[in-house]
């Protein structure tokens, strides 16, 4: 392979990570979810149409379900094929991705994706004969999706193809711990009068465990307590899903595309994402609590659909053919 | 026992000889077979398929649900052709291949076959693939056809025939290579001692091929191969091919013509491609010569390639040499350009055409197979033991209609193999597709698809009609 990339290949490589990291992020939160109804008492339980808010998906969801039951949440998020973001249609087109650029990915990263997909159609097929899904077929969907990841990592030149697909996920995956931690934290913030209850307690660490955060978060912090979680979701450099470390790296993938040096930009998408990345170096926890979380966490999202936009715009659209390079001829031989 | 109650039934049988008792040359394979005892066997065969399914070695089915995927039925028992045997087929396509080469190098060119009546001028300039805009073109070392799949079946006699030729986008190639991978994978123990000639350089030398073809002065040249994309039937093959020789697999849309050249679209900009293996056909490589409607090619590439500034293989026009009825005319072909006879003999071929061939055929129908000269994957065919009275009639007034368009054949007996159903083995029909690779040097990959005709009694092996597959083993030795 020579030193240029097929933009379509690009773009292919970038949604198929991205894709496998939605369908991991909407795992993690019905698991948590699930065990965190099997903890709480009665007036807790059924706290499911928040995972919709989470996924941003409330309209859709209200076109085709009257109501946020366990099972309406969870067949919507899980197999609903009129769901772009399920599971189902996220591995579906994380699949249709890979396929497409097969020829540039490893052997071994398509079969993963192949087999994850299978796993998950045989899911669909056992839940549509109504075998709800189990805490192991999401767990499967977690791992499957780490399986993925680390196939990609170790069998495939980090190169420009690998870079795309990195910043693919990392996009992704700041954008959903930052809905996780919106939806989560006013969820939530009603209980703070009641500090001290297990239940509060539960229901933070639920926050930790949606981010596979958990166990980190305690060997920094020890203690649970709203405001250090938010820091750590957010503004931590070492742990791989906080929005501080996705972006970053994502910033560093985009350089190595782009060639151009840090610290400067040469195009819109590294304007963007640079100019995100310094402000999260300053920024403080207790600044943003001040000003606001959710309003921090929103113009986060909005700043990450725009570079998503940007990376678009700059390296998958169809670029126009310059009009004085057009030659109709083309018989000057 | 897996092979109790095997019968050859009156037909030329790969593995054993008329008496029951295994050829000399399959016996270790038959001593292999049998040594494993049938459970395991079947437990091979299992792993076999799984493992195609796994890796995702699926063809998409025309008309069928959108996305339905399919694996291409594989046996793990392997045909084996004998080097002898081997050594005249290699003979044999060298030798149609380089005289149909110099045919088509003649059809865009002077024509001279035509002026001395060696073949009817009407029958070429009427072919539906014959193409105007290719007159006067001048590929690099008079090479057109670069890639050429030649079917080859086996009589009753045992005997090889050319079925026919496939000069345009033959496919099948990739399975020949990964039926072999999964053969080594599952059954390694098979191969030991059997003097099994390699296949897996197969991509290097179509790579040299490609890149020998590359315009004047360009040393090391960007090959790409263009697919019509995911939902064509042969897209496993395409992206296969394009990795296993590490070359750009594009689409239509990722080039462009600029400045007299084809352009790709890149990350960075727009980048120079000097050689298209294209996979898509003549018709629709460009809208502003050929098919205007086409979405699949690209726009002007044709004034490019006149202009020597980009290479394609196979050149466009060499359909001209797989149509059905110049097929009939092959052997003169061969004695025309080469003053030989041909070493591989074709089917005893009529073309309707001919008023005398035409009454013969309509008379007798019911003993021949009809076959248009422009379809393929067994679609527009006509297998007259097999008809119905109403299927009859309708070709009659088919080839009444357009007799230029049908050839037919008398049915063979084709050869068999064993392969596994359920628990024993049956005989099945197959044919064999060997590839030839035509250029600065010639190359015949020691092997080739074996296709299987899965239903019993069915003379129809092609994938889309439900053939399967073999590995094919050519001896050393």
């Amino acid at each position: 392979m020579g030193s240029f990339m097929l933009s379509r290949l690009a773009n292919c490589l970038y949604w198929m990570a991205r894709y496998v990291e939605r369908a991991e992020n909407v795992a993690r939160f019905i698991d948590v979810n699930t065990w965190l109804s099997l903890d709480l008492p009665g007036g807790y339980q059924e706290q499911w149409s928040p995972l919709i808010s989470t996924t941003g998906d409330e309209t859709l969801f209200a076109e085709h379900y009257e109501r946020a039951s366990k099972r309406n949440v969870i067949h919507f998020l899980t197999f609903d094929t009129r769901n772009p973001n399920s599971i189902l249609s996220s591995i579906a087109a994380a699949r249709e991705n890979a396929r497409i650029a097969r020829q540039y990915i490893t052997l071994e990263t398509w079969e993963q994706i192949n087999r994850f997909y299978f796993a998950t159609q045989a899911g669909a097929q056992s839940a549509a004969s109504g075998f709800e899904p189990s805490q192991d077929f999401f767990s499967e969907v977690i791992n499957a999706s780490h399986l993925f990841l680390g196939t990609l990592y170790a069998t495939m030149s980090h190169n420009e193809g690998w870079h795309f697909s990195r910043l693919g996920r990392l996009i992704e995956r700041a954008d959903k711990t930052s809905r996780i931690l919106d939806t989560k934290y006013y969820l939530l913030l009603p209980s703070l009068d009641a500090i001290g209850t297990p239940y509060d307690d539960i229901m933070w660490a639920a926050v930790l465990r949606s981010t596979s955060a958990f166990e980190m978060y305690r060997k920094r912090y020890q203690q649970i307590s709203p405001d250090r979680i938010v820091e750590f979701l957010v503004l931590d450099l070492e742990f791989p899903r906080a929005i501080h470390r996705c972006v970053v790296s994502a910033e560093a993938s985009l350089h190595i595309i782009s060639g151009t040096p840090m610290g400067t930009f040469g195009n819109p998408a590294e304007q963007q994402l640079g100019r995100l990345c310094a402000e999260m170096n300053y920024v403080q926890v207790r600044e943003i609590i001040s000003g606001g979380l959710h309003e921090f966490l929103d113009d986060i999202q909005i700043r990450l659909n725009l570079t998503g936009e940007a990376i678009h715009n700059a390296f998958f659209a169809l670029q126009p053919v310059p009009a004085m390079a057009q030659n109709p001829g083309g018989r000057q031989a | 026992m897996l092979f109790e109650g095997y019968s050859t039934e009156g037909f030329h049988d790969e593995m054993f000889d008329g008496d029951g008792s295994p050829r000399s040359y399959a016996r270790l394979l038959f001593e292999r077979i049998t040594s494993v005892g049938d459970a395991e066997l079947r437990r091979y065969q299992q792993a076999a398929e799984q493992a195609l399914f796994r890796m995702g070695i699926t063809f998409n089915v025309y008309g069928d649900q959108a996305g339905t995927e399919k694996i291409f039925p594989f046996d793990i028992i392997p045909r084996i052709i004998t080097a002898g045997e081997w050594s005249q087929i290699d003979q044999g396509l060298r030798q149609r291949v380089h005289a149909l080469n110099i045919f088509i190098s003649d059809i865009y060119g002077e024509q001279k076959i035509l002026k001395d009546g060696a073949i009817p001028p009407d029958l070429i300039l009427t072919a539906k693939s014959f193409r105007q805009a290719c007159i006067g073109l001048k590929p690099p070392q008079g090479a057109w056809c670069h890639i050429t799949g030649t079917d080859l079946v086996r009589d009753k006699d045992g005997k090889y025939y050319v079925l026919e030729d496939n000069l345009r986008c033959p496919s099948g190639v990739s399975y020949v290579l990964q039926n072999r991978e999964i053969m080594k994978r599952t059954f390694p123990k098979i191969f030991d001692h059997s003097n099994v000639r390699p296949v897996g350089d197969y991509p290097s030398h179509l790579l040299k091929t490609l890149q020998d073809i590359a315009p004047q002065g360009i040393t090391s040249p960007t090959v790409a191969l263009l697919t019509p994309g995911i939902y064509n039937s042969a897209y496993f093959e395409h992206a296969f091919l394009a990795k296993f020789m590490g070359i750009e697999l594009v689409e239509g849309r990722d080039l462009v013509v600029m400045n007299g050249y084809v352009m790709m679209r890149t990350t960075k900009g727009f980048e120079r491609v000097d050689v298209i293996y294209r996979r898509i056909d003549d018709d629709f490589l460009d809208p502003h010569t050929f098919r205007p409607d086409s979405m699949l090619g690209v726009a002007g590439i044709m004034d490019v390639y006149r202009a020597g500034r980009v290479a394609l293989a196979n050149a466009p026009g060499t359909g001209i040499a797989d149509d059905k009825v110049v097929y009939a005319y092959v052997p003169k072909i061969i004695k025309y350009y080469l003053g030989e006879d041909p070493i591989l003999p074709n089917v005893p071929t009529y073309v309707c055409w001919d008023d005398a061939e035409r009454k013969h055929v309509l008379e007798n129908l019911d003993k021949f197979v009809v076959k248009a000269a422009n379809e393929s994957g067994g679609y527009g065919m006509l297998v007259g033991p097999h008809s119905t009275a109403e299927q009859r009639e309708k070709f009659k007034h088919a080839i009444t209609a357009d007799p230029r368009n049908y050839i037919a054949q008398p049915t063979l007996a084709l050869s068999r193999v064993p392969v596994i159903v359920d628990d024993h083995f049956e005989g099945r029909h197959v044919d064999l597709r060997p590839y030839v690779l035509y250029g600065t040097d010639t190359f015949v990959l020691p092997g080739g698809l074996t296709r299987v005709a899965l239903k019993k009694g069915s003379l129809v092996v092609n994938s889309s009609q439900g053939g399967g597959s073999k590995d094919t083993w050519v001896l050393s030795c």
